[in-house]
């Protein structure tokens, strides 16, 4: 799925990594805990969350992620936008709740993805 | 490289914000020295564990990398209050960091296992009211 294809999905504005939503991703996870992000090594592209600290940003930067989605409107403060356009990630925002948000993804097509070292 | 490059860190225990800084720069290193992606991850991810967990439990301390070839080991040094149970600290959700650390994606018992989990060995030496080292070594994926 295109990034841009999200965008529509959730109704999202583009917080930062304009140039890159036509990047594709394959695969996508939903927390707000970001050891639980962690615990899953293999191929995860998309974060939905509904934290907006520099944390979220450095946590998709380690696992190698493309796009973070900031749910339910919250609104992200500029160091923490800042800090994802120099990451090279795009930052999405939707009004949308979690499991909306996650679901309608879900259905159409951006799959659960990740892989739990050493199982 | 037969002999190790080595990389040393300070953690700076009273800005959580900044946490990870040092994780960051360690991937960004590995990434010119051409490890691949996978190695890389592991190795960050388990680092960026290690430092939050030194911010939250520990008030910071130190980060040392040594690099070869094929293996990287990183220790992580604080004089925190050691750890009473390492046993119980390893147990997934075990945890004993505070509601605010809580309310920013952390504390939920996993920084450790994730470590053990990601690192090729894992090694803790602990003193109560004289601080943890943690040693983690890493095989570099052929």
């Amino acid at each position: 799925m295109k990034i841009s294809k999200i965008i529509e999905l959730l109704d999202a504005t583009v917080l930062c990594g304009e140039d890159k939503i036509e990047n594709e991703v394959h695969s996508a996870c939903g927390s707000d805990m970001m050891s639980d992000v962690l615990a899953y090594v293999k191929e995860q592209a998309v974060l939905l969350t509904g934290l907006v600290n520099l944390q979220v940003v450095r946590t998709a930067e380690m696992m190698d992620m493309k796009c973070i989605v900031i749910v339910r409107g919250k609104k992200p403060g500029n160091e923490v936008v800042e800090l994802c356009r120099e990451s090279g990630i795009v930052m999405l925002s939707t009004e949308e709740r979690m499991y909306v948000a996650c679901g309608r993804l879900y259905e159409n097509g951006l799959r659960g993805g990740g892989v739990k070292e050493n199982e | 490289m037969s002999e190790a490059i080595s990389f040393r860190f300070l953690i700076d225990g009273d800005d959580f914000t900044s946490a990870g800084n040092a994780s960051v720069q360690v991937k960004k290193m590995l990434r010119q020295l051409n490890f691949d992606a996978e190695t890389i991850r592991r190795v960050s991810v388990a680092m960026y564990e290690g430092e939050i967990n030194m911010v939250i439990h520990a008030n910071g301390g130190s980060a040392d990398v040594n690099v070869w070839n094929d293996r990287i080991e990183v220790v992580l040094a604080d004089s925190g209050p050691g750890i009473p149970d390492i046993d119980l600290a390893m147990q997934e959700g075990y945890s004993t960091a505070k509601d605010n650390i809580r309310s920013l994606g952390f504390g939920a018992g996993m920084g450790l296992p994730n470590m053990k989990r990601y690192s090729d060995d894992m090694k803790i030496t602990t003193e109560l009211g004289r601080g943890t080292t943690v040693t983690m070594s890493f095989f570099v994926n052929s």
